[in-house]
């Protein structure tokens, strides 16, 4: 069966099956960020005050680290999901390449600092 | 694009000035738009704010500070907020529409005006609880 060129021999055999790869993910994520957003607007909304300790004091505690790092892994999962979808609408040259590969770096860059921050919060906190 | 080959003499395809517009069409760019509101300015604030935390009390004094400037913490949180709520809302009424409902005509232009009176209310709720709640 080492006849033909690739194309030719997938050809007819259906899709890849990826085809709501992107869209399943995006619901997925969005059910997530509905539960975790709604826990961050709420335990923000709850703290007695906005300064340096109270904050701290508050990421400290696992009940608020653990969801803020799984929050910062669904939410900036959606919005990359949603941004490339506002590029592949809005931009149609070359530059939309680009443009992808920012967003991809910019995603991953916040991720990694808002869950370094939060780690770092967490683990030099004295156990409550 | 391919710009240069179109012949002007062709007709346009239906475009956005000839519609009517209605709740729908205003709930659909506004998921567009607070999305896209809350992944840049959202996020570079969240993430400002979680790295000043957990830089030490100076930096958190310069993130507060910053905030504080002319009541900038106030417009970015209100209009985040406002984001959020309408942007959550209008999910919400997206799951219902992958299930298949609220596509007939006057259940989907309910639908989107609830979207919108929802994200306001939530917002106004969130904030007096904010001010004078606590």
């Amino acid at each position: 069966m080492a006849n033909g060129t690739p194309i030719g021999r997938v050809r007819g055999l259906g899709s890849a099956k990826e085809g709501t790869h992107h869209w399943w993910n995006q619901r997925v994520t969005a059910a997530a960020n509905l539960v975790l957003m709604l826990w961050f607007v709420i335990s923000i909304a709850r703290l007695p005050a906005y300064d340096y300790a109270t904050a701290t004091g508050w990421l400290q505690s696992p009940w608020a680290a653990i969801p803020m790092v799984l929050l910062i892994a669904s939410v900036f999962y959606h919005f990359r999901l949603g941004l490339q979808v506002v590029i592949e609408d809005y931009v149609h040259d070359e530059g939309r390449v680009a443009l992808m590969l920012l967003l991809t770096f910019f995603t991953i860059t916040t991720a990694g600092i808002a869950i370094f921050s939060i780690l770092k919060i967490a683990f030099s906190g004295t156990p409550a | 694009m391919a710009t240069t080959a179109r012949n002007a003499s062709r007709p346009m395809s239906p475009h956005l000035q000839i519609w009517k517009w209605g709740p729908h069409m205003l709930v659909s760019i506004l998921h567009r738009v607070t999305g896209s509101g809350m992944a840049t300015v959202g996020t570079l604030l969240l993430v400002w704010w979680l790295a000043a935390l957990a830089s030490g009390k100076q930096a958190y004094q310069t993130f507060t500070d910053v905030m504080g400037f002319y009541g900038l913490g106030y417009v970015l949180g209100i209009g985040l907020s406002l984001c959020f709520f309408i942007h959550l809302a209008n999910g919400i009424r997206h799951f219902f529409m992958d299930a298949g409902a609220l596509f007939e005509l006057k259940a989907n232009k309910t639908a989107s005006v609830a979207v919108v009176a929802f994200g306001i209310l939530a917002t106004l709720a969130f904030w007096a609880f904010l001010l004078w709640g606590k």
